[in-house]
Order: structure tokens, then sequence, then C-alpha cells
């Protein structure tokens, strides 16, 4: 591989992984045979059309794709300022994104020859999409999840299970995301023969941010031929929320070199950022090395790794996908922050005024959207990424609402 | 030199015909006084070397008890900082044993790899296994720890082929630490027949000793591992007794002691009335 160029921010990582000084591979020796057997596969599949043909009939048929931009009028009109589209990813079979990557990765898994999947969860959409394409192709599926999480997203867990997976609750350190993740590797380090570690995330050791961007690119492909069809012309700003950012880097990619479109992530800033319960690496933390690769974390001064809080357990993670702090560190994306309460708001704005129920996470997003939508203008377009469907979180908001159902 | 303690414990090893206990301990474990007491009473109870674990948050390779202890050490207050003063004060009885520190990468960069390395030699520390640096990130972490002679000791384990072992080695001084198990540590049982082989294929690669741990818990399988190994190491067990100690309300100190010694036992003993070639 070339070196990219510096201000090609589409061509990183390079062929260490590295996007700039982020990215990376820092697994146990155990794992990095493992890893690097990988980058060889995936770089197999990527080339050959066969793998291309079958991903994008399971696009067509089984996920169905494309998902639609649409036209929020309501929305647009109330904000009084760009016009506003959601790219629809929460119309996607399971209900979010995560499925883009599960299709793409479970083929791979059997290219490799892999007989047994693990994955992590936290809210449970990549547990779902996980479990569904287990399912899909008869793999036995082991899914990590904090026991905290496992409480508050038991329609989650019982979709899994429905699927025939396993959910493995995970009670060592804080029992979330984070330490889903470390059990994952755990599992993976002592199952090296036939496991195939499906991470859900644009995050971990190198080749998983590249992969997991690759396949959930496709977003931002095709939004790039909507907008086109319905404006003539790209979108002056994008925005998508951010926990690992596999969705808002499937979003970006596709945009990295047309300059005129602003990339703009929303981090889930919890009780507030000032008060040391959020979730948002890049706004309240510095880099470090977790998981498999270098990125912003949540950290204290002696290196340990702090709780996130989020009210989406989505976004309730420390870390975030290394091409995020690269991107972040050259400036080509903005990323600013939304409350638990924000989202709420914007949450109810949302079902209330388009008749869609987001989920928790994009209600993060969607709380900057109307100072993003003034700022832009009334002549400018702004699209905003609907990641995933509410259904999963209405126990969760009824509860904060004070409603009993 | 610092590396000088850890050559010249293997060749007092070889010269006896022996191979080397090494006792782990999780420094704050469960506080900082008593993970002192600990580490000065394991020379005495038989151990050759000693690895200090310094404690994180998300110890990845680990298996349960050696998170436990890391939990414990960090309820405790025990940082980084906290680890090297521990060995400072474990130097001033005893300027013989090798130090290995051992731990996840994250604390290291935090404190800057080039300060934290001087810290590190200064207190008295001879070599570091860092789990989640791989020779493929190690660059900057070697060349900080090269600049204070200290060695960063290099792992081989059972994904490790032929045609990587090469790279893992290269440069490397001390001695290879061998990862009996494909797992995280206290676990999976190791197998001394599947050893044998792994552990002269390394020796062959490196031309140092080789340490063997992960899923060693008992004086029997570490005598067995101690009859084709030039050291064995012991980790979950003796933090083990830590947890038990303070379940059982018992002196935590003399429960890791005592079963350091039975272990040390075991690895002393396993070659007496075998005839063996091979330090």
């Amino acid at each position: 591989m070339n070196k990219p160029l510096p201000n090609d921010y589409s061509a990183w990582p390079d062929a260490n992984g590295r996007f700039g000084e982020f990215g990376g591979r820092y697994v146990a020796e155990t794992l990095m045979p493992l890893v690097l057997d990988l980058d060889a596969a995936y770089a197999a599949a990527k080339a050959d059309e066969g793998f291309k043909a079958e991903l994008g009939s399971l696009r067509t048929h089984y996920i169905g794709r494309p998902s639609a931009l649409y036209f929020a009028e309501r929305l647009t009109e109330v904000y009084g300022g760009a016009k506003i589209y959601l790219k629809r990813e929460e119309l996607n079979h399971t209900g979010s994104h995560k499925i883009n990557n599960a299709v793409g990765q479970i083929l791979l898994a059997r290219r490799m020859g892999k007989t047994r999947i693990i994955a992590e969860t936290g809210a449970g959409q990549h547990g779902v999409a996980t479990a569904t394409v287990c399912a899909r192709f008869g793999l036995p599926c082991v899914v990590y999840m904090g026991a905290t999480d496992v409480e508050r997203q038991k329609p989650n867990v019982f979709r899994m299970n429905l699927l025939g997976a396993e959910v493995r609750p995970v009670t060592s350190g804080t029992a979330t995301l984070k330490d889903a993740m470390n059990e994952a590797m755990r599992d993976w380090v002592t199952n090296v023969a036939d496991t195939y570690y499906l991470i859900g995330t644009a995050a971990g050791p190198h080749p998983y941010p590249a992969m997991v961007r690759d396949f959930q690119a496709v977003i931002g492909q095709e939004t790039k031929e909507q907008i086109l069809a319905a404006e003539g012309r790209l979108p002056d700003a994008v925005v998508a929320c951010i926990g690992g950012g596999s969705n808002a880097i499937g979003m970006f990619h596709p945009f990295l070199t047309d300059d005129g479109v602003r990339l703009i992530g929303v981090e889930a800033a919890g009780h507030g950022i000032e008060t040391g319960a959020h979730a948002a690496s890049l706004t309240g933390g510095r880099p470090g090395v977790l998981h498999g690769n270098r990125t912003y974390l949540l950290q204290s001064d002696d290196g340990q790794i702090l709780d996130a809080h989020s009210i989406s357990a989505g976004l309730d993670y420390p870390g975030i996908g290394p091409e995020h702090s690269f991107l972040h560190d050259v400036g080509r994306a903005e990323y600013i922050s939304a409350t638990d309460q924000e989202a709420l708001a914007a949450f109810q704005q949302c079902a209330e005024l388009e008749g869609i129920i987001p989920a928790l996470e994009p209600a993060h997003a969607l709380a900057r959207l109307p100072e993003i939508a003034r700022e832009v203008g009334k002549h400018g377009v702004v699209v905003l990424l609907m990641s995933g469907r509410g259904d999963k979180d209405v126990n969760a908001v009824a509860e904060h609402l004070g409603r009993r159902i | 030199m610092t590396t000088a303690r850890i050559d010249a414990r293997f060749a007092a090893l070889k010269a006896q015909g022996r191979a080397g206990f090494v006792a782990y301990v999780m420094a704050g474990d469960p506080d900082a006084e008593t993970a002192l007491a600990i580490l000065r009473g394991l020379p005495g109870a038989g151990a050759d070397l000693i690895e200090v674990g310094f404690p994180f948050s998300d110890p990845m390779a680990e298996g349960p008890p050696v998170q436990r202890a890391a939990q414990r050490g960090l309820k405790a207050g025990m940082t980084l900082k906290g680890t090297l003063e521990l060995i400072r004060r474990f130097r001033e009885g005893d300027a013989e044993t090798p130090v290995i520190l051992m731990g996840y990468l994250n604390p290291l960069d935090t404190w800057g790899l080039e300060p934290f390395a001087r810290a590190a030699a200064e207190a008295g520390v001879d070599g570091l296994i860092i789990v989640d640096c791989p020779p493929e990130e190690a660059g900057p972490l070697v060349a900080a720890l090269e600049a204070a002679d200290l060695s960063l000791i290099r792992l081989a384990t059972p994904t490790t082929d032929d045609k990587r072992l090469p790279a893992v080695v290269k440069g490397t001084s001390g001695f290879v630490y061998y990862v009996s198990v494909a797992g995280v540590t206290g676990v999976k049982e190791a197998d001394a027949a599947a050893v044998a082989p792994a552990v002269a294929r390394v020796k062959a690669a490196s031309g140092l000793p080789v340490a063997v741990g992960f899923g060693i818990k008992t004086p029997e399988r570490a005598a067995e591992v101690a009859r084709v190994a030039d050291a064995v190491v012991v980790g979950s067990a003796l933090v083990d007794e830590v947890a038990a100690g303070l379940e059982m309300n018992e002196d935590v100190t003399t429960r890791v002691l005592n079963k350091a010694a039975a272990l040390a036992k075991g690895v002393r003993g396993a070659r007496e009335g075998r005839k063996d070639g091979d330090g």
C-alpha cells in the first residue's frame, strides 16, 4: 500500500492500520497471527467479485437496501433553516445500521472457514444483527453483553435468544460495553482455531476499523447518489451520532474528499461534560490504548479507563473508532455533544413531528439539528443519519418520563 | 546494564542444574503494605525471579483471578507510580532478585514512555512484559526502555508459528516468556508434553532462556514444566491465595508465601535424580 498523501483523508489507514497516529494492532501475541490472517482474508475478499456479488445480493434482498433518503418536511419547517433529510437506516432489517457490518463480516467468516461466531454488544443492536446473520447461515453465536445492559435492554436479549444466540452477561469491571468487549477478546484468545470475532463498531485492532467502515460506507455512498438525485447537489452538512462511531464513519467516509461537506459527529454528553458522567471521548478524553487500538479514551491521570455514562446503551463506551480520532485532530470532521435530557427531548419531538420513533442514539444527533440547520441556513441541505429505530428504547424512555407502561 | 541481574540469575540456575521459579504479585493487592511484605518474603520462599503486576482497569488477557487482583489493587488506590515505589522499597533489601514489571500499555503511555522508563530503572526494575504491545507496535517502547537499559521481555505463544517467531524474538534480551496455552491467565491447564517442543523451538530461535507461564497452578504441574523449561511462572494460583486469605480472614502474606514455597519446592526438586544435560 502506498503511503497516503497528507491531505487525502480517504486514503487511510496505512499498511500498519494507522490513521495518522491512531489505530494500530495492540493485541496480545496469541491474537496477533489471527489479526494478520484476518487482514489478508479481508484484502482477498474485497478484491473478489464473487464476494462482492454475494454481499450485494444480501444487501438488496435481506437487509432491504438501499435505505430511503427522506425529506423531513416538518422538522425543516420547525427549525426554520436548511432542508433536512433523514437517511433511514432504521428501516433496515433488524432496525439499525448494524446489519450492514454483520452481513459483510459473516460472509468473511464463512470464507475463512470459521465455525463459531462471537460478538460484543451494548444496546443489543449489534448483538441482534449478529444473531440474525448467524441464524441465517446456521452458525452458533455467543454474544457478550454487560450485565447492566442486559438489564436495561431486555427486549433485545430476548430477540437474540429467539434467533438462537447465547447471551452471556458480563459482570467484570463496570458490566457495560467495554467489559463485554474485554470478555469477547478473552473468548477469542481462548478459542483461536474455530472462532470469528464479529466486532460491531469501527474500533479494535486493524483491520477492524477499516473493514467495519467499508461495510458501513454503503450508507454514505447511497446518500450521495440519493441527495444528488433529489437536490442536484451535495449536502452542506451530514450529521451522525457517535459511540464507537461505525454509523458515522460509514456516512462520513464517502464525503471525506468533498471539501464543501461539513461532517458533524455528536457524542453523548450524559449528565453534561462538566459532570464527568458522559461518554464523549473526543470532547472529554485524551489519546491512549485500549481494545487493540490507539484512540481518544476517557481515562484517569494514571491511565485507568473510566466508566462512560449515557442514557443510550449504544453510546455508552469510553473510546471511539480511531479514524474519528484522526479526523478530529486533522480538523476534517467536527465533534460536538448532546446530553441525556437533550436527546430525550429530541426523541419525543421527532416522534411527534415526523412519525418516526428514533433510537436514543440518533436522538443525540437530532438534538443538535436545530442549531446546525439554522447555521447552514435556508438554502442549504443537511442530512441526518437515522441509525436505528426506537422500539428497543420505549421502556427506558417511559421510565425517564415517569410513565408506567 | 540492568538486564545483568536477569542474566546472572539464569546463569546461576544453569550452574545449579535446575529451573527457576518466577512468582507473580499484583501491586497493591490487597493493599500496598501487604503487597510489599509479600514481595520481601518471596525470595526466602524460593522465588528466583519476581513479576510485579501493575493494575489496569481492562486487563484483556487475564482470567478471573488476576482480574480480581487488579480490581483489589485499584480499589486500594494502587497506581503505576505506586508500583514503582513498592519496587524501590523492595530493592532496599534485595539487590539480586530480578524484578519484571507486567501489565498493559496505557498506564505507561499516560506517564510518557521515556520518563516512565527512567523512573522504572531507578526503582530497580529489570525488565517489562507489556501484554498488549506486540512486536509490530513495540518500536517506541523498546527505544525508551533501551535508553534506560531495561529489557522488553517478549511473549511467544502456541499461535506464534515458525514464520513469525524470528520477528517476535528479534532484538530481545533477558529471557523469552512462553505462554503455554492459547487463552487467558489461570484458566486452561498447561500440558507439559506439548510445552517441551515449543520451549526448544523458542530457545533455538532466541538463544535465550525460556520461562513458561499461564495455566500452572500446582507444585506437581510446576515440576513437570520445570523439567522442560528454564523457569516456571505462577500467577493466578498465588493471587488466589490473597483472595482466599481475605475471605477466610487469615493472614494473606503467610498464605501467599506458603503457596510460593510449595511451588518453589516443586520446581527445585523437579530434576533431582534425573540426568539432565540442558539447563
